[in-house]
């Protein structure tokens, strides 16, 4: 399946009987033990440990939860109320859960502007890039029919806005909105087919996640040089190297996460998801949870629904793009001194359409609504394709050894099989 | 720039936007002053006398309108107002609770037990808002989880960092509302049956102003006087702690497990990052470029 051939040799003679028959130990072992891991990774590149870290918190959680909610459009509000008071440590479980989902976008954020900012995305890495956007748009799928559950006003009312989206699709679009909601407004149906797939798509990502995992295994690691593993040298193995170092990385983003469910459970949410949902009473402001914000802001605006619409889906559709529109031969952004300033203002967008997705869509912050779903776009669709072909890079280093250690040299791997697969085949 | 801060910080920035999301629609009314509360901060624990009075309060003054979804026996738990069993037994059978069917089919009344909710004051919504103008008063069991307010750039930032932090936006909003019943400025016309609030949003509120001075009769100190002014001011307070409790009756339980989560997490952190450093000076260290020493292990 790859062509790093395994160096696992099975010991017992129960563990030779096994391998012979079905090779999973060895596969196990060159993906997370013999792997070669270029050895000059920083932080950014704990984040996938973290973020397997957070699917098994929140499957784990989740279905632990399951046990005591209870789908029903009367029931829902106070069960979860019950278990917030009545199950043992059930207050625990709700909050690992609800501010579980945030950290999963906290990281998830971060590893996907990781990836633009490195270029990991390029070859040959596409299709372990495209594995990733579509973990990302599971987890914004499942994230939204999770905060529909508990059955408050932002849950009913949020389902209610968003499902609506969809009939803005022409002909067909009202079909679509009366199979969300089976029926004809969000309702007890609406709940009972969310909670079901809430509880399906979890492990829909996990099945992704393992195709993410062996495309990687396949291709290897990007870093922050961007340049391939040549020898040896620039390589060391996943186990015991990138094993600690995730592992420290994961406990210490454990602290960051115990912070916000110990002592700031309720700051992530919104007050008005602790009313009942009614649907005689419209909030004041409907407005999604954080990580939804930029896509919403994007969503209005454009003064036209399925513009809207559009711009929204097109909106995540360009990031999956992103590996031919970017033309550049060189990946990593600190060899690119202008993309380098073009990623942050970039990113400076991202986070103003995160603040002008809460507001209300009036007056000013409408305009700069507007100004930044703009750049958004030309971003990815003019400044990408154009900057590879005018920027000058700056000189690569010759290997990944030379930018850690300098001309001194240090113990590496010996690899010959970690060099990674010849680009465009 | 140094890449790696400036990422990290991104990360947070976007991250903290959340705050942006507690939002209630209050244009042109002012945010609640902040209030100090023995249950804000990492240690905070609720003041047991305290809750007893906002209970006390809630029973003569706000029981004549609003339901208080809670089961009487939860008024005994620990890390609440912690009234003994006794008392709660005592304080259950003062109310008659519908029960049945009996074995004839028929719905009868009893005396309360504490296993029991507190009955609501009204059979239903309907009945409720009937009784109060066509504005039926909620249920306030979680009533200082489900009001908030905006305090907007940069205070969401500034309130999630440790030891800033100010999660007691519901309490400082009712304590507010409670405090906040004042003559109509010139010029607003308060519909009939409203009543000018300078912290409701809108400013016309359906409850009329239910507190006074005096009004309810605190227990007695030794020296035969109430160790805390019978004022409003001191009844909103009062309520406010004691709806917070309502809303949250694991707040101790919380704050203390996360405090021991927490050092048992940066413990165990310090841990790794020095094995982890341990590790990597075998190959010469990671991008500080340590000289390496040790040759590579066997690594399987
Ligand atoms: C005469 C009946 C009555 C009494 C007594 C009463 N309330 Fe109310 N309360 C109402 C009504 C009616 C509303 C709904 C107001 C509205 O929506 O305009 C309300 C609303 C509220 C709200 C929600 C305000 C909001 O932001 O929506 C709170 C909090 C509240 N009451 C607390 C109390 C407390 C605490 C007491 C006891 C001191 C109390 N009330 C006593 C009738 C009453
Ligand atoms: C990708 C992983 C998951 C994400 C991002 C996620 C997200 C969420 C969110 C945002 C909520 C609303 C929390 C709230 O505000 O109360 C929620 C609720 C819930 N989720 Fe998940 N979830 C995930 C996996 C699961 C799994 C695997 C289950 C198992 C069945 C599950 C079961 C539940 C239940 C029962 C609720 C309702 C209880 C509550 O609201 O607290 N979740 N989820």
């Amino acid at each position: 399946m790859s062509q790093h051939a395994t160096t696992y040799v099975p010991k017992s003679r129960f563990a030779k009987w096994f391998e012979s028959r079905l090779p999973l130990a060895g596969l196990v072992h060159s993906s997370f033990i013999a792997f070669p891991v270029p050895r000059n990774l920083t932080y950014f590149w704990t984040f996938g440990a973290i973020l397997i870290f957070m699917l098994a918190a929140q499957i784990v959680t989740g279905v632990w939860l399951a046990m005591h909610y209870v789908p029903h459009a009367n029931l829902a509000f106070d069960s979860v109320e019950a278990i917030m008071r009545d199950v043992n440590y059930g207050w625990l479980l709700r909050y690992l859960h609800a501010n579980g989902a945030s950290m999963f976008f906290i990281a998830v954020y971060i590893h996907i502007f990781r990836n633009l900012y490195y270029g990991s995305y390029k070859a040959p890495r596409e299709v372990l890039y495209l594995l990733g956007i579509i973990i990302f748009i599971l987890m914004m799928a499942t994230a939204f029919m999770g905060y529909v559950l508990p059955w408050g006003q932002m849950s009913f009312w949020g389902a209610t806005v968003i499902t609506n989206l969809f009939s803005a699709v022409p002909v067909v679009g009202d079909t679509i909105v009366s199979l969300l909601w089976g029926g004809y407004s969000v309702g007890n149906p609406t709940l009972n087919r969310f909670f079901a797939l809430h509880y399906l798509l979890p492990f829909m990502i996990a099945g992704v996640v393992v195709l993410h995992i062996w495309a990687l295994h396949v291709v290897g690691q990007n870093n922050p040089a961007g340049i391939p593993i040549k020898s040896g040298k620039d390589a060391v193995p996943f186990t015991p190297y990138a094993t600690v170092k995730d592992l420290f990385a994961t406990v210490v983003f454990m602290m960051f996460f115990a912070w916000w469910v110990f002592f700031l459970p309720n700051y992530l949410g919104h007050a008005d998801n602790y009313i009942p949902a009614n649907p005689a009473v419209t909030p004041a402001h409907i407005v999604p949870e954080w990580y939804f914000l930029p896509f919403y802001a994007i969503l209005r605006a454009i003064p036209d629904k399925l513009g809207g619409v559009i711009a929204m889906f097109g909106a995540i559709v360009v990031l999956a793009l992103v590996p031919w529109l970017d033309t550049s031969r060189v990946r990593s952004a600190n060899y690119r001194p202008l993309y380098r300033q073009f990623f942050w203002v970039f990113v400076i967008v991202c986070v103003l359409l995160g603040w002008l997705g809460a507001k209300p869509p009036e007056g000013g912050y409408v305009i700069a609504a507007r100004i930044c779903t703009a750049w958004y776009f030309i971003h990815f669709l003019v400044v990408l394709p154009l900057l590879g072909l005018f920027e000058t890079p700056k000189p690569l280093p010759s290997s990944i050894a030379e930018t850690v250690l300098g001309k001194k040299g240090g113990a590496g791997m010996p690899v010959g099989a970690a060099a990674e697969p010849s680009t465009r085949g | 720039m140094n890449t790696r801060h400036a990422l990290l910080a991104a990360a947070l920035a976007v991250g903290t936007l959340a705050g942006a999301a507690t939002v209630q629609a209050a244009e042109g009314t002012p945010n609640p002053p902040r209030q100090s509360w023995t249950f804000a901060g990492v240690f905070g624990t609720f003041d047991r006398a305290q809750l007893q009075r906002g209970f006390k309060v809630y029973r003569e003054v706000c029981q004549a309108c609003h339901q208080l979804k809670i089961p009487f026996r939860t008024l005994a738990q620990n890390g609440g107002p912690q009234f003994s069993v006794a008392q709660v037994t005592a304080l259950a059978a003062e109310y008659k609770v519908q029960d049945g069917p009996n074995d004839a089919g028929e719905m009868f009344e009893r005396p309360g037990r504490p296993a029991d909710f507190i009955p609501p004051p009204f059979p239903n919504e309907n009945a409720a808002a009937a009784a109060n103008g066509g504005k039926a008063p909620p249920p306030l069991q979680v009533i200082a989880k489900a009001r908030g307010f905006e305090r907007g750039f940069p205070w969401f930032i500034v309130d999630v960092i440790p030891f800033l932090q100010y999660q007691e936006h519901g309490p400082d909003y009712i304590h507010a509302l409670l405090t906040g019943y004042e003559e109509p400025p010139a010029g607003f016309t308060v519909p009939p049956g409203g009543h000018y609030n300078k912290y409701f949003p809108g400013h016309v509120i359906a409850m009329p102003n239910p507190l006074s001075d005096g009004q309810v009769e605190y227990p007695k100190g030794p020296d035969g006087r109430s160790p805390v002014p019978e004022t409003v001011e001191q009844y909103s307070k009062d309520l406010a702690a004691f709806l917070m409790w309502t809303a949250e009756p694991a707040l101790e339980q919380r704050k203390r497990m996360g405090f021991m989560v927490i050092i048992f997490l940066a413990v165990f952190s310090y841990l790794m990052y020095y094995v982890k450093k341990k590790v990597w000076a075998q190959v010469g260290g990671e991008a500080e470029g340590a000289p390496g020493t040790a040759p590579l292990g066997p690594t399987g």
